[in-house]
């Protein structure tokens, strides 16, 4: 028998809180993907090294208070302007990696706008885009992204497209926009994901570096409170019918990955 | 010392305080009549001092971008009229929460609604009392000459900082639109410093800056209001400028801002050639208000004129100010239509005919 004090050492750690996380009582729901996506973000600026030189800005939305949990300087915004401040703080700071964390609401309904031009300028600054189909926040309604007939507050009877418009694939969109240096879809439903998921959040650090246009990550994500499942049908759900409608993968890759 | 002299265009005048000031930022959108202000820190800026200069989406972005640029300590400012600035009142109401430095510009055009290109002092309430949603100030200078529009910035960029909250300079179009000589100041450098509230990324030697103006329980957002009513209070008693001509001997007062203080000392001029004894009083900080001096020179006057280029909104304050000492009357012209010395002259005539007998 081994004594527990000789294996729990510094040399046999394989998982530990990024220090960039704060430890502290997160307020999302069970299973619900924001907390993942933080942890990804704390470990990329870990591992790089970037703490010090990390601006980040939140939303208006249910990571409202991401700034809880990130031990950088940090941003509140107006609902969908995150982009605006982004742009405000990167332009003051040009050498400094600065990054706005939006949802669906956010990013693909009321700051269209912003998000738009902000991608066409090609801001050398990171979106992270976390896309779960509603509007968590205030209760489940429709989103811009919910699919045709999914059910929500607001679309009780399914997402009925006639009545309700169309789901927007905001990342196809931005994607086609020269300003957009990187852009990706990614999603963190499954241990293999979150892992592509943390690559994609850290090429999109890192290539702020180059200077050559702004670097989307669109994360597709869970509600399990407002799907009205489990943490486990909800990432099952999300697997058989966000996927197919958002597709994982690259979307636009810079030169040296291999893009046009 | 000599000063360097020119010529200059009241929107070009303040874009070249804002370039001498060392500011590091604007962000704005085009709109009449203060487009100039863009155009000429486009052309002139960046090359310079190294001034950043943006044209965003919309007035939305713009101060949505300036709520982000200041948010790193720079010196940043934006510019618009009316309509424009309607769309950025949330924006402002953010950035006055956050307690954040800047500078706002605001060259008024009549309305409501699209209104006007012409020029208006419409906009008195919305830059004085609020504007966007919650209880803040911003603190408001009106200019009357185009020395104003440059004297203006610094002060204001140093009103911003001193007090961390929002400046608004309130012209109007004629303002922005006509040209006199000027004195410019020397440049100033560019700020270097780093503010110690500001994101700029955390070193390990401090807690992390966190800029926000979300504050969801209650009594704590009650203690952030406390705080901001404690700092408009030291505004009050440290930041009230006004402007007095010919108001020892006078009889009657004309209250007015901006270029009507201007068209309103002719209209005293020319009642002093009719043997009335007339002043001007013109407040130069909207917010702070001058209510302490004009209720004292309400005692030894026999009434007061206010004269504006709206329907009547800083008349409220005057009244408030003179709370009931002596008559105050109110003439106003709407719709971008400039009052002529004349015409007040008349007022003054009309209103006060007993008094001036």
């Amino acid at each position: 028998m081994i004594a527990e004090e000789s294996v729990c050492v510094e040399e046999n750690l394989v998982y530990d809180r990024p220090k960039t996380l704060i430890d502290t009582t997160m307020h999302y729901c069970p299973g619900c993907g924001h907390g993942v996506a933080h942890r990804l973000i704390a470990e990329v600026i870990d591992e790089l090294g970037i703490q010090d030189k990390t601006i980040g800005v939140a939303p208006v939305g249910c990571s409202v208070f991401a700034y809880n949990y990130l031990d950088i300087d940090m941003s509140e915004a107006a609902h969908g302007r995150a982009t605006a401040v982004a742009t405000g703080i990167k332009r003051m700071l040009p050498d400094k990696y600065v990054f706005s964390y939006q949802g669906d609401g956010d990013l693909a309904a009321i700051g269209t706008g912003e998000t738009i031009h902000t991608c066409n300028r090609g801001e050398n600054i990171l979106i992270i885009f976390i896309n779960n189909g509603i509007y968590g926040m205030t209760g489940g309604q429709m989103a811009p992204t919910t699919l045709v007939g999914m059910k929500s507050t607001t679309s009780p009877e399914g997402r009925i497209p006639e009545l309700m418009g169309n789901p927007l694939k905001i990342t196809e969109l931005i994607a086609q926009l020269p300003g957009v240096y990187y852009c990706t879809r990614v999603a963190v439903n499954t241990p293999n994901n979150v892992r592509k998921a943390k690559k994609a959040i850290l090429k999109g650090f890192q290539y702020q570096d180059h200077k050559k246009g702004l670097c989307f990550v669109e994360i597709v994500s869970n509600c399990p409170s407002n799907w009205k499942m489990t943490p486990v049908e909800a990432n099952k759900w999300l697997e058989e019918n966000m996927l197919p409608f958002y597709p994982l993968g690259d979307l636009k890759v810079p030169e040296i990955e291999g893009g046009k | 010392m000599k000063k360097e002299l020119r010529l200059m265009k009241g929107n070009e005048a303040l874009a070249e305080a804002a370039i001498r000031a060392g500011c590091d930022g604007y962000f704005g959108y085009p709109i009449t009549p203060q487009s100039e202000v863009l155009e000429y820190l486009s052309k002139e800026a960046y090359k310079r001092t190294g001034m950043i200069v943006l044209q965003a989406e919309s007035e939305v972005a713009s101060i949505n971008m300036v709520y982000g640029a200041a948010g790193t300590g720079k010196k940043v400012m934006t510019s618009s009229s009316s309509p424009g600035i309607s769309l950025m009142q949330e924006g402002i109401s953010y950035i006055a929460c956050a307690e954040l430095p800047c500078l706002i510009v605001n060259v008024m055009r009549g309305g409501p609604g699209l209104g006007t290109i012409q020029p208006s002092q419409g906009d008195y309430f919305q830059a004085v009392k609020g504007g966007g949603h919650g209880d803040y100030k911003l603190i408001v200078l009106a200019p009357s000459t185009v020395q104003e529009m440059v004297d203006f910035v610094p002060l204001s960029f140093d009103l911003a900082f001193k007090y961390k909250n929002p400046v608004m300079i309130l012209a109007d179009g004629a303002l922005g639109q006509m040209m006199e000589k000027v004195e410019l100041f020397d440049p100033i450098p560019r700020k270097n410093n780093t503010e110690e509230w500001a994101t700029v990324g955390k070193p390990k030697n401090r807690e992390r800056n966190i800029i926000t103006s979300l504050h969801i329980e209650p009594d704590k957002m009650e203690e952030i209001n406390h705080k901001l009513q404690k700092k408009y209070k030291e505004i009050e008693e440290n930041e009230v400028r006004y402007e007095m001509i010919n108001c020892d001997d006078a009889d009657i007062i004309i209250v007015a801002f901006g270029l009507v203080a201007r068209i309103s000392s002719k209209a005293a001029e020319l009642a002093r050639e009719k043997g009335l004894k007339v002043g001007v009083f013109r407040p130069i900080s909207l917010y702070p208000f001058p209510y302490e001096k004009l209720n004292r020179l309400a005692e030894n006057v026999k009434g007061m004129l206010v004269t504006e280029m709206n329907a009547g909104q800083m008349v409220e304050d005057v009244k408030l100010a003179v709370n009931g000492k002596t008559d105050v009357h109110f003439y106003g012209r709407m719709g971008g239509i400039v009052p002529s010395p004349e015409e007040i002259l008349a007022q003054l005539e009309e209103k006060f005919s007993g008094e001036l007998v």
